[in-house]
C-alpha cells in the first residue's frame, strides 16, 4: 500500500508544532500501525531527518504506553484496540492518515506524538490504593468470600490500562472514565470499601486540580476505550462521590 | 575475586528461611529514616520492593524508563501466579511446589532459594487480595485456580488473561500510597546509565532524564536492580520494545557476576512471525494449553495443501492429525513444560510439517474443548446434547469467558477467528532464567548492590514453569529483599547521607557523557535497529532452540565483528540533550552486543543439554535432552574482565540435600 | 461543594430535572386548550393569580432557568479551555451522538426561544398584572393564546425551537440520572421513558401551536 502520513511535529514542549506530510510506500497490510511508524522512522533516519517520537512499549495492547490520535480517533478507527494492535489492513491503498498526539491541557506534548500523562499517576497517588502494609501477615485470601458478580465487575474496571484514550476522545478532555474505573474497582471489593469515602473525594479533587474537563455524558470515552470500560463506572463514581460529600 | 559464597543458611531446608530471618541484623525504625535505597525498575519485583522498603521507613528513590511505573512489562504477563495454597485440595503443598519448580528447572537452581520461594508463595496471594487485586472467583465467592504446564495440581491463581496486569497494578497502588506519603521519590522516564562504587560498595547511580537528556547523579546506601530480563537480545521476543539488559550489564561491568546467560526460555505458544517488518512477538498464554490441543497434519500432502490455501485445517480428518505432544508425552500431554513443548514444535516444523507460509507454525485447536464444554453446559441447562449448533454456541461462550481477551488479541493480529479455526502458534523467546548472580540474600557480588525478579538468576534453573515468574517477582520484592537488605544496611546507620560530589561520581558521569557524545557524533550509515536485527538473527539461528559447538563458535565471532561495526558505523540522529529515542536505544543495543557474546560463550561452555539449553551433541536416541549431572551441576557465574570473551568463569556447585536428582520425564 | 466537577454536574442534572417537571406541568395545562377553552382559562387564571404560584414557585422557576443556563455556559467554557490546542482532525461522530456533543447549541436555541416566549406571554402578562394593574379577567387567556399563533412565522419558530428542545431533552433527561449516579436494573426502562418524554412533550407543544394556527 502507498499512503500519505500527516504527522504532528513538535520539537519539544515549548516549541510551536505543525502538521507535516510524508509519503510512504510499500506498506504491508499485515503490519501493525507502529511497525508502519517504525518503517517510516527508519526511512527518515536514512535520509538524515529527525525520526518521529512516539510512545510505545509492550506492543500487545496492555501497557497503555502507546497513544496517537489517528484520523480523528484515539487509537485509530478500530474498536477495542490500542494503536499497537491496530493493523494496516484497516486502511486502504492511497489513504491519507492524520496522526496527532493525544490532546488535553492535562497531557502536555513532550515531543511530536509523545505526551506527558503523569496527571494520571498523581490522581492514583491521591487515593488509588488500599492502605495495607505488605507485612505478609494479612488474613487468608479466602477469609472474605466475594460475590462473583462483584469480583467480575471489579476486574472489568481494573482492566483499565491508563492510556488516556478516554481523555483524548472526550470533547471536554474529561478523565472521568479513568478515575471512575479505579474508584469502582475498589468500591466493589470489601477490601476497598473501608476507605471508600476519602478515596473518592481525594481522587476527584486531584482530577479537578489537573485541569481535566467536565463529563457531559457523551459516551465517547466508552466507545474509544481499548478495554471497553463501561460508563456504569462513571455513574458509580458519581454516586460514591455524592454519598461521600454528604457524609462530609 | 573471592570464591562464590551463596551464604545459604545452615539447618534443615524447611527451617532455613525462618531461622535466617530471626538471626539477621535489623535496622531500627528511627535509623531507617536516615538510609536511602535506590530501586531501578518498577515491574513486579521493583514496585513491590519499593513499596515495602518505603513502608518499612527507608527513603526510596525509584527509577523507570517508561512514562509511568505501571507500564513495566510485568503488566503483560497473562496466565497466572502459582501459590501452594492447596485450596483445591488436590494434594498441593509447599514441598510439592518446591519440587515441581526444581524439577521444572531441570535441577539447575539453588535449592534453598526455591524452597523459600515456595514457602512465601501463599503470603503473596493473601497480600494481593488484601490490596484489592480482583482474582477470578467461583460462585461461592472463593478464589478459583487453574493448571499450568509441568505440574499435576491446580495451583495457579489468575485474573482472566491479565494476571500480570492486575498484580502489577496492585504493587503500583502500594507504591502510589508511598509516593503520596513522600516516602518514595519516583523518577519516570529516567534510565540508569551506570552504577557508582565508593570504596567497593554500591553507593549510587548515574541516570539520564529521557525527556531533557540531562545526566543526573543519585546516591544511596544500597542499589537494587529490578530491571527484568534480556530476551530482547534476540530482537524478536515477547518482551516489550524497551526491555533491556543495560542496568544488569552495567553492574556486571562494575563487578557483579552474570550467571547462566544461556538459560533462555523459548515459549511454545506465540503468534508466528508474519514478515520482515515484525517488531515483536505476541504471546498466547500457556493457560490456553489447558483446553487447546496442539497438532500438525500427519500427511505431507495435507501440509502442502494447507500452505497453498487449498485445504482448511478444519477439513482434516481426526485420524490424519498428529497430536504430537499427546503422542510423545502421554502423562502430561499438552501440558508439558515450555522447553519440551517448544522443542517438539521445532522438531515437527524442521521435519517439514509447519502449517503456514514460512513453515514455522503448528495448530492450537479448541474445537474439542468447545464441544466438551458445550455438552457440559447443555447437560446443566437441560438442553439437547446432540444439537451440534447449540453445543458449539454454548461451548464458545465458556471458552470466551475463560480466554476472551486472548482470542480477541489473536484475531486482531492474525485476522482469523480462533473460535472457528485453530490458532497458529510457534515458539518465541520469552523469559531469561539467567541473570545477575545473587546470594541467598539476593545481593550480587558487589556489596550493597542487589538484583531481584527476572534480573537475577536464582530460582528457575534452566527452565521456568508457567506462572512462576510473577510469583518470584513478588516474593523477592514483598517478602525477601526487604528483610535481607536490613542485614547489610545495619552497618550503615552511622554513615549519613552519601555525597554525589566525589571523584567516583565525577568519573562515572564523565564516562556516561563521553559514551553518549560518541554516539551522536558518530557519522555512521546504519540505524540502531539495523544492528539490533542482525544481532537478533545471529542469536536466533545459532543460540536459539538448539545449539551446537560449531554454530556457537561462529556466533561468538560474528557478534564480536558486528559489535565493532556498530561502534564504527552506527547512525544516531539528534543530540544528547533532548528527547532522543534512538540514542536511548543505541545504548541498550550496545549492551546487548556484549551480552550476546557472553551468552554464546556460556552456551558453548555448557556441553550438556538442560531445560531451555539444548545442545545437539547431548541428546538421547529419542531426541530428548540429556543432562550431564556429573560435570555440570553448577551455576556458571561470569566475571567481567574487560570484554565478554575474556570473562572468567566461577562455578557455584549446586548441592541437593532434600531431593534426589533424577532424569526429568514427562512421559 | 459546588466547586468540584461532579457537584456541578449534579447541580446541572437537578436543575434540569426541575425544569423538566415544570415542562410537564406547562404541557398539561396547555394541552387542555385543545379540548376545552374553559378548563384552559380556569387553570391559567389559577396559575396567574395564586400567590403561592406567583411569589414562591415563579421565582424558584426563574432561578432554576437562570442557574441551568449560566452553569451550562460556565461548564462549556471550562470544557473548551481543557483543550486549548485543538485537533486538526476530530471525528466526534464516530463515538458520540450529535445531540450529546452539542447540548450547548440546542441549549442556546431553547434559550433564545425562551426569550421569544417571554416576549410573547410573560412580559405582557407581567405588564397586565403588575404594571398597568388592569382588572382581572378570568376568560382572557384562551383568546390571547390563539391570537399568538396567527402568524405562521411564529408557529414555524416555535416548531423549530421545540425540535431543539426535543434534542436537548433526549440527551439531557437520561443523562441527568447518570450524573446523579443512578445505575441499576431499572435504568433501561428509565431510558425508554426519558426518550419517549423527549419526543412526546415537544411534539405535543408543536401540535398545540399548529392546532390553534389552523383553528384560530
Amino acid at each position: 500500500m502507498n499512503l500519505t502520513l500527516k504527522i504532528w511535529r513538535q520539537a519539544d514542549a515549548n516549541a510551536q508544532g505543525e502538521m507535516v506530510s510524508y509519503p510512504i510506500a510499500d506498506v504491508s497490510p499485515d503490519m501493525s500501525f507502529l511497525e508502519m511508524m517504525d518503517m517510516h522512522n527508519e526511512q527518515l533516519i536514512d535520509k538524515g531527518e529527525d525520526p518521529v517520537a512516539f510512545d510505545h512499549d509492550c506492543r500487545e495492547g496492555i501497557c497503555g504506553m502507546c497513544s496517537m490520535f489517528i484520523n480523528g480517533e484515539a487509537h485509530g478507527p478500530d474498536r477495542l484496540v490500542t494503536t499497537c494492535q491496530l493493523h494496516m489492513r484497516k486502511f486502504k491503498d492511497g489513504d491519507t492518515i492524520t496522526i496527532e498526539p493525544f490532546r488535553a491541557n492535562a497531557f502536555p506534548v513532550i515531543k511530536d506524538l509523545a505526551v506527558d500523562r503523569s496527571a494520571f499517576d498523581r490522581i492514583q497517588q491521591a487515593g488509588g490504593f488500599v492502605s495495607v502494609n505488605t507485612s505478609g501477615n494479612t488474613q487468608d485470601a479466602n477469609a472474605i468470600p466475594i460475590d462473583k458478580h462483584d469480583a467480575d465487575k471489579a476486574f472489568d474496571a481494573a482492566t483499565c490500562i491508563g492510556c488516556g484514550a478516554c481523555v483524548a476522545s472526550c470533547k471536554n478532555a474529561s478523565a472521568m472514565l479513568f478515575v471512575s474505573a479505579k474508584v469502582s474497582q475498589y468500591s466493589l471489593l470489601p477490601q476497598g470499601k473501608v476507605e471508600a469515602t476519602d478515596r473518592v473525594l481525594n481522587m476527584v479533587s486531584q482530577m479537578d486540580e489537573e485541569g481535566f474537563g467536565n463529563c457531559t455524558n457523551t459516551g465517547a470515552c466508552e466507545v474509544e476505550c481499548p478495554k471497553g470500560i463501561s460508563l456504569e463506572n462513571i455513574a458509580r463514581m458519581n454516586r460514591e462521590f455524592l454519598t461521600a460529600s454528604l457524609k462530609g | 575475586m573471592a570464591k562464590l559464597d551463596s551464604k545459604t543458611p545452615q539447618g534443615r531446608l524447611s527451617e532455613k528461611w525462618t531461622n535466617h530471618k530471626s538471626n539477621i541484623n535489623l535496622v531500627s525504625p528511627a535509623n531507617k529514616r536516615m538510609i536511602d535505597v535506590i530501586v531501578v525498575g518498577t515491574g513486579l519485583a521493583g514496585a513491590s520492593a519499593s513499596a515495602t522498603l518505603a513502608e518499612l521507613g527507608y527513603n526510596v528513590k525509584t527509577f523507570c524508563f517508561q512514562d509511568s511505573p505501571r507500564r513495566a512489562h510485568s503488566i503483560a504477563a497473562q496466565g497466572g501466579i502459582n501459590a501452594a495454597k492447596n485450596y483445591q485440595g488436590d494434594g498441593d503443598s509447599t514441598h510439592r511446589l518446591f519440587y515441581d519448580t526444581i524439577k521444572g528447572g531441570d535441577y539447575r537452581s539453588r535449592e534453598s532459594n526455591v524452597y523459600r520461594l515456595a514457602e512465601v508463595s501463599t503470603n503473596i496471594i493473601d497480600q494481593c487480595v488484601a490490596q484489592g487485586v480482583p482474582f477470578a472467583r467461583d460462585y461461592g465467592g472463593l478464589l478459583d485456580n487453574r493448571s499450568f504446564g509441568g505440574v499435576l495440581v491446580s495451583r495457579t491463581f489468575y485474573a482472566k488473561g491479565q494476571t500480570g496486569q492486575q498484580l502489577l497494578l496492585g504493587a503500583y497502588s502500594a507504591m502510589n500510597r508511598q509516593i503520596g506519603r513522600g516516602k518514595i521519590k519516583m523518577y519516570n522516564r529516567h534510565e540508569m546509565m551506570d552504577l557508582v562504587l565508593v570504596d567497593g560498595k554500591a553507593r549510587g547511580i548515574i541516570t539520564r532524564n529521557l525527556v531533557s537528556g540531562e545526566i543526573e547523579r543519585h546516591s544511596a546506601h544500597a542499589v537494587v536492580i529490578a530491571s527484568g530480563g534480556y530476551g530482547n537480545v534476540f530482537f524478536l521476543s515477547t518482551n516489550a520494545m524497551g526491555s533491556n539488559v543495560s542496568a544488569s550489564w552495567k553492574i556486571h561491568k562494575r563487578g557483579a557476576h552474570f550467571a547462566n546467560p544461556c538459560f533462555t526460555q523459548i515459549h511454545p505458544t506465540c503468534i508466528p512471525v508474519s514478515g520482515e517488518h515484525q517488531s515483536k512477538l505476541t504471546l498466547m498464554s500457556e493457560s490456553l494449553r489447558n483446553d487447546g490441543r496442539i497438532w500438525v497434519p500427519k500427511k505431507m500432502e495435507d501440509v502442502k495443501a494447507i500452505r497453498t490455501g487449498q485445504l482448511q485445517p478444519t477439513e482434516i480428518a481426526e485420524e490424519d492429525r498428529d497430536y504430537y505432544l499427546e503422542r510423545r508425552y502421554p502423562a502430561f500431554g499438552n501440558l508439558v513444560p515450555r522447553d519440551v513443548a517448544s522443542r517438539a514444535a521445532k522438531e515437527r516444523c524442521d521435519a517439514g510439517y509447519g502449517v503456514n507460509k514460512t513453515g514455522e507454525a503448528v495448530y492450537l485447536d479448541f474445537a474439542a474443548a468447545i464441544t466438551r464444554y458445550g455438552k457440559e453446559q447443555a447437560h446443566v441447562k437441560g438442553l439437547d446434547e446432540n444439537d451440534v449448533v447449540l453445543i458449539k454456541k454454548l461451548g464458545q461462550e465458556v471458552v470466551r469467558a475463560k480466554y476472551g481477551n486472548l482470542f480477541q488479541m489473536y484475531e486482531k493480529i492474525v485476522d482469523q477467528d480462533p473460535y472457528e479455526t485453530p490458532m497458529m502458534i510457534y515458539p518465541a523467546v520469552h523469559y531469561t532464567m539467567g541473570g545477575v548472580w545473587v546470594d541467598y540474600n539476593l545481593m550480587t557480588s558487589i556489596p550493597g548492590c542487589y538484583a531481584i525478579g527476572e534480573a537475577n538468576f536464582s530460582d528457575h534453573g534452566a527452565n521456568r514453569l508457567g506462572a512462576s515468574a510473577l510469583m518470584q517477582g513478588l516474593a523477592d520484592g514483598y517478602f525477601v529483599l526487604p528483610y535481607t537488605i536490613g542485614d547489610y544496611l545495619s552497618d550503615d546507620i552511622r554513615t549519613g547521607p552519601i555525597s554525589t560530589d566525589s571523584p567516583e561520581f565525577d568519573a562515572a558521569e564523565k564516562e556516561v557523557k563521553d559514551r553518549l557524545e560518541a554516539f551522536v557524533n558518530n557519522e555512521g550509515t546504519h540505524s540502531v535497529d539495523y544492528y539490533h536485527k542482525k544481532l537478533g538473527k545471529i542469536m536466533w539461528d545459532k543460540c536459539g532452540m538448539s545449539r551446537n559447538e560449531k554454530e556457537l563458535k561462529e556466533a561468538i565471532k560474528e557478534i564480536k565483528a558486528l559489535r565493532e561495526d556498530f561502534y564504527k558505523n552506527v547512525n544516531v540522529p539528534g543530540t544528547a540533550d533532548e528527547f532522543n529515542e534512538q540514542l536511548a536505544k543505541a545504548g541498550r543495543v550496545a549492551d546487548f552486543l556484549e551480552l550476546g557474546e557472553l551468552f554464546a560463550k556460556d552456551a558453548l561452555e555448557r556441553t550438556e543439554s538442560c531445560g531451555g539449553h539444548f545442545r545437539e551433541e547431548s541428546q538421547t536416541p529419542e531426541g530428548e535432552a540429556l543432562r550431564d549431572d556429573k560435570n555440570f551441576t553448577f551455576v556458571s557465574a561470569w566475571e567481567y574482565k574487560g570484554e565478554p570473551s575474556k570473562a572468567q568463569l566461577h562455578k557455584e556447585v549446586l548441592k541437593y540435600e532434600e531431593i534426589e536428582v533424577k532424569t526429568r520425564s514427562y512421559k | 461543594m459546588i466547586s468540584t466537577t461532579i457537584a456541578r454536574k449534579v447541580a446541572m442534572a437537578l436543575s434540569g430535572l426541575f425544569l423538566i417537571l415544570f415542562l410537564g406541568q406547562h404541557f398539561t395545562i396547555n394541552i387542555t386548550s385543545v379540548f376545552s377553552e374553559n378548563t384552559f382559562n380556569f387553570l391559567s387564571d389559577f396559575m396567574g393569580n395564586n400567590p403561592v404560584v406567583q411569589f414562591v414557585l415563579q421565582p424558584i422557576l426563574i432561578f432554576g432557568v437562570v442557574f441551568h443556563f449560566v452553569m451550562g455556559f460556565i461548564l462549556e467554557l471550562k470544557n473548551t479551555k481543557s483543550r486549548s490546542v485543538k485537533y486538526v482532525s476530530f471525528k466526534g461522530s464516530a463515538n458520540a451522538s450529535w445531540v450529546s456533543r452539542n447540548m450547548i447549541i440546542s441549549g442556546i436555541v431553547v434559550l433564545s426561544f425562551l426569550g421569544l416566549h417571554f416576549y410573547d406571554f410573560w412580559v405582557p402578562e407581567m405588564n397586565y398584572k403588575y404594571v398597568e394593574f388592569l382588572p382581572q379577567d378570568p376568560d382572557r387567556y384562551y383568546g390571547e393564546l390563539v391570537h399568538k399563533f396567527h402568524s405562521p412565522v411564529r408557529v414555524i419558530l416555535y416548531a423549530i425551537s421545540f425540535v431543539f428542545l426535543a434534542l436537548h431533552l433526549y440527551h439531557g433527561f437520561a443523562s441527568s440520572f447518570q450524573s446523579m449516579g443512578l445505575n441499576n436494573k431499572y435504568i433501561r426502562g428509565l431510558k425508554w421513558f426519558t426518550a419517549a418524554f423527549a419526543l412526546v412533550i415537544p411534539a405535543g407543544f408543536i401540535i398545540i401551536a399548529i392546532f390553534h394556527h389552523l383553528n384560530g
